[in-house]
């Protein structure tokens, strides 16, 4: 079961159209819901207008004074309020103010528009240099949302004495999620035993996020508040933290009619208010000896973290870790800080961080390649860590790790050499079409950073059913990567039993319990590990109590479970995760084993810049990743494709565009997105290496093919084009142009 | 109930149009799209609502067997035509070849816009003309795909068109 391109399991029902999202959700006498949000970056919200020709007296309405519990969002940090309320200070163009619902969806649009906010305006902060610069203070006394150090050795004396300095400054955009199904959420509150129970149905990839800060809202207990995850059409992370916002949303409108609220978003207010990648700005500087080994690093890395902290302080954790990337080096100091400006806060997207620090990185050591004299694959070559090398956090690697093989694999794939031998020769041509070939070298981390799968301590089981079949009791949510396939998979291995034996339960808190967010590339790796231990549990239950003898055939099992459930009543089984032996972590020194594991890989893309209208084609593309053990090739392979284009997209077009802290382009017309027209065909090329702490040796694979694609890229575009200022993403055609002007004018 | 505004021009219209191989009359508000109509008024909710502006091509239906985007579709427009949406594909449960396709070759992931590039593939095929690998790749950039880098999806389509067209030159003249 394990290694083979199981069907996905809900394919069926997708391809069928009766696979049922949030806004598919047959819900009569639905009131449909609406957010009045501030539209100006910094002020003090003074009065709420109604205007006229409206019938407010049919509309439900929430502000902030009628929230029943706390008016925070739990998250990382608790600063973040639902609503903003009279007197109160507005610190984004999207704060929501006011909610406001009606059977009619056309007149709660029309109403929304009729509402007029008095707000006294202040001055904003609205990029990462004005943050810095602290002439404004929004946030605590400096600005600062998180401020992380990394230190290993000391770089200071080694600047002197070195053979080469270089330094460099490089930034990355914020970058939209673009799942296809916009955030939505549908909730019910009723009365039920005396006391109020809230119930939430939504496109959310974390149920027990959801759940905890609908407690958090209300004042309820556990058992007061259910969350269920519907069919998901696509997240990236872009519903990790907010559902927590728009579920509340939802819910308080709910509480407020007494009647079932749909809350879905519109296309343009998901791309204005919801969360994105964090805007970065690293600067970089290393030293190196007269041979290219690589001395010391320093590095400084800033991300913009909008209003609230949210999960800012996790993402640039993961960014901060992956800043010295895949190179051994004695003397490392990093320097990361989260910075608070007047825009819609960032959250999580694929990667979480980590595109951006190692987009820094991977341009960086082409550029000290170049400096050097040297060429960039040896340059790397020199440099990779190895086993029992240690990274800056003072991980030991304790893995065979071969970075050089996978270099040169994905090198041969593309045709690395060649190609740049030919494309030296045919550049020199007058045509307007310039080639290139480039390439990155990167890892992701599995799991969560640091402590944080002690923190959750996720748990997760199987259940037998009356049918003889057995389901997977997991929180853990199919957003698209193949969840429902992938735990199956390793449930039937431990089981022994074909995977048509094994379902997964409808992830509903009442019914699954907290096996944590679905996030961090951890599922797999982390929650299957537990799934392992509880089917094994489960097996050795039915073993225990007579129900099964073994050995047995899938038919006989099939019959021992419904045995076991028919005279029991039920059988479940569940496991918990448990903190390695050889793993520890320090929260304030950040020394320690970041993470469990490793992801590694390099990425090549060839390209082709037209000089007419620098227009960037990626016209052939290699990913070569070690990811422990491949549970579902087909599934990961998916995997890799849908990350590389969404990497190429960050890379060369998706711009978010902002004016007065507020995003202008927010249509899928002017927010570009790849077509199947704009990507070339992959090559996707798996080496596997089992990590024996992962489901049959599998590590975490869904983030890692979004680090790897910019610098990829944009490595290549200097090999077409030449030494230009190619130092940030997205390099659109604008952007290059104005970078080739820069040379052409001296 | 027809309603009429000042000028007397009515808002509403009985529109009666086949959708699915069933006939159906509707009476509707003239400003309604025909997405609006197929998932609100007849619960065919397999046609899904991405950007509203006709970008994205998650609400695709087949009108008179030519793909189109029915979020920018006025209902009023459908009008005697013949709709088919995602649930009119499979009969009685059977997978049609397309469909078999994108299953088989990993095509489905988040499955938001599957329903529509399932039936733009399935106008492909119907048109029994053949296509090239970067025709097919054009033919499906109107649906926007976030999760599968549209590899998957560009190989069931060339799957699909490949056997209709081996099962074409089979079947008797």
């Amino acid at each position: 079961m394990i290694g083979a391109s199981s069907i996905r399991k809900e394919g069926r029902a997708k391809v069928l159209g009766t696979a049922i999202y949030t806004d598919d959700k047959f819900m009569p006498g639905a009131l449909h819901g609406l957010t009045v949000r501030s539209e100006v970056p910094r002020g003090i919200l003074r009065a709420i207008h109604f205007g006229e020709g409206i019938p407010w007296d049919e509309f439900t309405l929430v502000t902030a004074a009628d929230i029943p519990g706390t008016n925070l969002v739990a998250s990382v940090v608790d600063d973040q309020p639902f609503l903003i309320g009279i007197g109160e200070e507005i610190t984004h163009s999207q704060q929501a103010v006011l909610l406001l619902a009606h059977a009619d969806r056309h007149l709660a649009e029309k109403a929304r528009r009729a509402v007029r906010l008095e707000i006294e305006e202040l001055p904003a902060v609205l990029d990462i240099q004005s943050s810095l610069d602290l002439q404004t203070v929004i946030y605590g006394d400096n600005n600062l949302l998180k401020e992380i150090h990394i230190a290993k050795g000391d770089p200071d004396p080694v600047w002197a004495q070195a053979a080469h300095v270089v330094e460099g400054e490089y930034r990355t955009g914020a970058q939209e999620q673009m799942y296809i199904e916009p955030n939505a959420m549908l909730s019910v509150v009723e009365p039920r035993d005396g006391a109020l129970q809230v119930t939430v149905w939504g496109s959310l990839q974390c149920p027990y996020y959801v759940h905890g800060a609908l407690r958090q809202l209300f004042g309820l207990s556990e058992k007061q508040v259910r969350v269920v995850a519907m069919e998901m059409g696509g997240a990236f992370g872009g519903k990790e933290d907010y559902p927590s916002v728009n579920g509340g949303h939802a819910a308080l409108l709910a509480w407020k009619s007494g009647r079932p609220v749909r809350l879905i978003y519109d296309r343009e207010e998901d791309l204005a208010c919801t969360t994105k990648r964090h805007p970065s700005r690293t600067r970089l500087r290393t030293a190196f000896d007269a041979e290219g080994t690589l001395l010391a690093l320093e590095a400084d890395f800033i991300l913009d973290g909008g209003a609230y902290a949210t999960l800012s302080p996790v993402v640039l954790s993961r960014g901060a870790v992956h800043a010295a990337s895949v190179y051994r080096c004695p003397h490392v100091r990093i320097h990361a800080r989260a910075v608070a400006t007047n825009t819609p806060p960032p959250g999580a997207f694929r990667g979480f961080g980590a595109p951006q620090s190692l987009f820094a990185m991977e341009r960086h050591m082409d550029i000290c390649a170049r400096k050097l004299g040297l060429d960039a694959v040896e340059l790397r070559r020199k440099n990779f860590l190895r086993m029992g090398d240690t990274m800056a956090t003072g991980q030991v690697i304790r893995e065979d790790l071969d970075l050089a093989s996978i270099m040169d694999r994905a090198l041969a794939a593309i045709g690395y050499r060649d190609k740049r031998a030919a494309f030296a020769i045919t550049n020199q041509e007058d045509g307007p079409i310039k080639r290139g070939v480039g390439f990155s070298v990167f890892m992701h981390g599995c799991g969560f950073t640091g402590n944080g799968e002690s923190h959750v301590a996720s748990v997760a089981g199987v259940e037998g059913l009356a049918d003889g079949t057995v389901a997977v009791l997991a929180a853990s949510t199919e957003m698209g990567q193949g969840k429902n396939t992938v735990f199956a998979q390793i449930v039937a291995e431990t089981l022994q039993v074909p995977v048509e034996q094994v379902e997964t339960a409808e992830v509903d808190t009442d019914r699954v319990p907290n096996s944590g967010p679905t996030v961090a590339s951890r599922s797999t790796m982390m929650v299957g590990r537990i799934l392992e231990d509880a089917a094994s549990g489960f097996k050795q239950a039915l073993v225990q109590q007579g129900f099964l003898a073994e050995p047995y055939t899938p038919e006989s099992f099939r019959a021992a479970v419904a045995k076991a459930v028919a005279t029991l009543g039920s059988l479940r089984c569940y496991g918990q995760y448990h903190r390695p032996p050889n793993i520890s972590w320090n929260d304030v020194t950040y020394q320690g084993d970041a993470y469990p594991t490793y992801s590694w890989a390099c990425y090549a893309a060839e390209v082709a810049v037209d000089l007419d209208t620098f227009e960037v084609k990626v016209a052939d593309f290699a990913a070569v990743q070690e990811v422990g053990r491949v549970v579902n090739p087909t599934l990961a392979a998916g995997q890799i494709e849908g990350g590389v284009a969404q990497g190429i997209g960050w890379g060369l077009w998706e711009e978010v565009t902002m004016q007065r802290g507020r995003m202008v382009n927010n249509q899928m017309t002017n927010y570009i997105i790849p077509t199947a027209m704009d990507l070339p065909r992959m090559q996707v090329i798996f080496l596997e290496n089992a990590h024996v702490g992962g489901p049959g040796g599998a590590k975490g694979i869904g983030e890692l093919p979004m680090d790897g694609p910019a610098p990829a890229v944009v490595n290549a575009l200097e090999n077409a084009l030449g030494a230009l200022r190619l130092d940030e993403v997205p390099m659109t055609p604008d952007r290059l142009l104005d970078r080739c002007e820069e040379v052409s004018h001296g | 109930m027809l309603t009429k505004n000042a000028a007397g021009v009515k808002a509403r219209k009985r529109l009666c149009m086949t959708v699915n191989g069933r006939a159906v009359e509707i009476e509707i508000d003239i400003r309604e799209s025909l997405l609006d109509v197929l998932r609100d008024r007849l619960q065919f909710t397999g046609v899904k609502q991405g950007c509203s502006v006709g970008e994205c091509g998650a609400c695709t239906v087949l009108i008179d067997g030519t793909p189109m985007n029915s979020c920018i579709y006025l209902a009023a427009w459908a009008h005697g035509k013949t709709i088919t949406t995602i649930e009119g594909l499979a009969q009685d449960g059977l997978l049609t070849p397309v469909q078999e396709a994108f299953v088989d070759e990993g095509a489905i992931q988040c499955g938001f816009c599957t329903p529509g590039v399932v039936l733009s593939t399935t106008a492909m095929v119907d048109s029994g003309k053949s296509f090239t690998h970067d025709e097919v790749r054009r033919e499906l950039s109107g649906h926007l795909c976030r999760c599968t880098g549209y590899q998957k999806i560009v190989d069931a389509a060339e799957r699909a068109l490949r056997e209709a067209a081996t099962a074409a030159d089979e079947s008797p003249v």
